[in-house]
């Protein structure tokens, strides 16, 4: 059931409790408890929402940054993930494989925000080695939802 | 001037429902639950290799049964899902839709004055595709009491010694209905000791909740008795790519392809292509759209409850029947009370026979969002009638 109440919430963390309840035949007391301790266990991490700031007057950029690492005796990958991931500024941190190690995302006002960032805090760590910026031009799709679609009925009624 | 037409077309009711429908179209703020096709759209692996066909020129006819290859998943595909065993080349031919399969099943079965037991409600094409042929339709009326399965009273009451054919169309559009093994084994029993061949609709097999789908040709005695018609369009949401097929006994299957041959050639080949890699690969697809199809039909069951609405629960397809007789209107009324009064188009369960008077039929192919505008503008309708329609 947990991946069923996952799937849903996924879609749509504003769905309301009751209308969810129905259409995955639970008690709606139950399903709640189910979430409540979803989130205790840090299943379910968050409910954020998808916004595409290209619509809004706000101005921000997005980086995307490849960062080599050596990791030193006592500070693993992790260790030095949590040094990155710390800062306000940086969105997401991933361990990779193949060329490089972390995927880090990060969000700015402007370019010399993020330059800023590069240069006196990622590249100062002592484990970093390297990193390659990437700012990110425009967005298609995120989390599964394509950013400026609009979905239309087009069926035509018919006779069946 | 000499009339043109054949007495045969000209007793061919047009559909009623084509008025109200343009009625409909002229309404902008409308909700319609009206269409019996998917929301969803056809996944996009599947229009990709539709696309890759056309970019590799395969632009030709392909074989007059289809493509081989396509028959062969198409065989495997019933087997893997209904244990249903049919050689890939010679009994399984490829057709334009269900659609198709259904016509010409008629016109290489019957003889003028066959009688086609036809169970109703049911899909609009059955009755004029067996008059067509000169074949004579028997419709058997379904009970909402037997959450409108067919049984074997109905079906014995029904055969006479010029019955030929039964058409078995579950799951059922416009019900919802569905029927399970135990229900099919009583249906092949008569069908067996009467000696008739069954025609089974079953288009919408991959959307049922409450198990499995069982076909009837998989109960014993009854594959060298039957056609099962399937297709893509309700499973793969691929409605518009015109496909579907038959598979059955060989003597049967090779007359349809004479006449398939000589009105159609071929069924569309960049569908045949997108076709195979949606038996090959749309499994979690089919998995998902079903899954949310059952979330909604969930939903509308509530709804139905909430709102007063008498509504048996189908499992099958994505339609529920509710039961408006205790208004005191017909169907027709009551959906042209309601387009009027509320702007939701419901069709009248009459457009699907005359039994299904006194029901109309909601589909679920709808976002969950558009369903919920629509029960509360039903809900504000039904409260309207059950305080004898005040003037506002």
């Amino acid at each position: 059931m947990r991946n069923e109440i996952l799937k849903m919430l996924e879609k749509n963390s504003r769905i309301e409790l009751k209308d969810m309840a129905i259409m995955l035949d639970m008690d709606e007391v139950a399903l709640a408890n189910e979430i409540a301790q979803m989130e205790k266990e840090h299943i379910i991490c968050g409910y954020h929402t998808l916004i595409n700031w290209d619509n809004t007057t706000e101005e921000k950029v997005t980086a995307l940054i490849e960062v080599k690492v050596t990791p030193q005796r006592g500070m693993g990958f992790d260790k030095i993930a949590e040094r990155i991931y710390m800062f306000n500024e940086v969105n997401a941190v991933y361990l990779m494989s193949g060329g490089y190690d972390f995927t880090v995302i990060l969000e700015g006002k402007t370019m010399k925000d993020v330059a800023s960032f590069v240069t006196n805090k990622l590249s100062a760590l002592e484990s970093v080695l390297s990193t390659a910026t990437h700012f990110v031009l425009k967005k298609y799709k995120d989390h599964g939802t394509v950013l400026e679609e609009e979905s239309v009925d087009e069926r035509e009624l018919f006779m069946i | 001037m000499r009339d043109p037409l054949s007495e045969r077309v000209k007793e061919i009711k047009p559909s009623g429902i084509r008025k109200f429908f343009d009625i409909v179209s002229e309404m902008p703020d409308a909700i319609s639950l009206g269409v019996g096709e998917p929301d969803f759209e056809t996944p996009w692996h599947i229009r990709e290799e539709g696309i890759y066909s056309l970019e590799k020129a395969r632009t030709h006819y392909t074989s007059n049964a289809g493509l081989k290859e396509l028959k062969q998943e198409v065989a495997a595909y019933l087997h893997r899902r209904f244990h249903l065993n049919y050689h890939a080349q010679k009994e399984v031919l490829v057709t334009v839709g269900g659609s198709e399969a259904i016509d010409i099943a008629m016109r290489a079965m019957l003889n003028p004055g066959d009688e086609v037991l036809i169970p109703q409600p049911s899909y609009v094409a059955y009755l004029p595709c067996t008059t067509l042929t000169g074949g004579v339709p028997v419709p058997i009326e379904l009970q909402e009491k037997n959450q409108f399965k067919l049984t074997a009273e109905e079906l014995l009451a029904a055969i006479t010694p010029k019955t030929k054919v039964l058409i078995l169309p579950f799951p059922n559009t416009p019900t919802g209905s569905i029927m399970d093994r135990e229900d099919l084994e009583k249906i092949a029993k008569v069908i067996i000791d009467h000696d008739l061949w069954v025609v089974s609709d079953e288009i919408y097999s991959e959307l049922t909740y409450s198990g499995n789908h069982v076909s009837i040709a998989a109960i014993p005695g009854m594959a060298e008795r039957t056609l099962v018609i399937n297709g893509f369009s309700k499973s793969y949401a691929m409605t518009g790519w015109r496909l579907g097929y038959v598979a059955g006994p060989e003597r049967v299957i090779s007359q349809m392809t004479k006449i398939h041959q000589y009105c159609i050639m071929c069924a569309p080949t960049t569908s045949q292509y997108a076709a195979v890699e949606a038996l090959r690969n749309g499994d979690e697809d089919v998995a998902h759209m079903k899954e949310v199809y059952n979330q909604r039909r969930r939903y509308l069951m509530y709804a139905m409850k909430e709102i007063g609405l008498e509504c048996f629960e189908p499992f099958g397809a994505f339609y529920i029947f509710p039961n408006i007789s205790r208004f005191g209107m017909t169907s027709d009324e009551f959906a042209n009370l309601l387009l009027q009064k509320e702007q939701v188009a419901v069709v009248p369960g009459t457009a699907f026979g005359d039994c299904g008077e006194g029901f109309v039929r909601i589909s679920y192919a709808y976002s969950l969002d558009t369903l919920k505008r629509a029960m509360e503008r039903i809900g504000r309708f039904v409260k309207w009638l059950d305080a004898g329609r005040p003037e506002e």
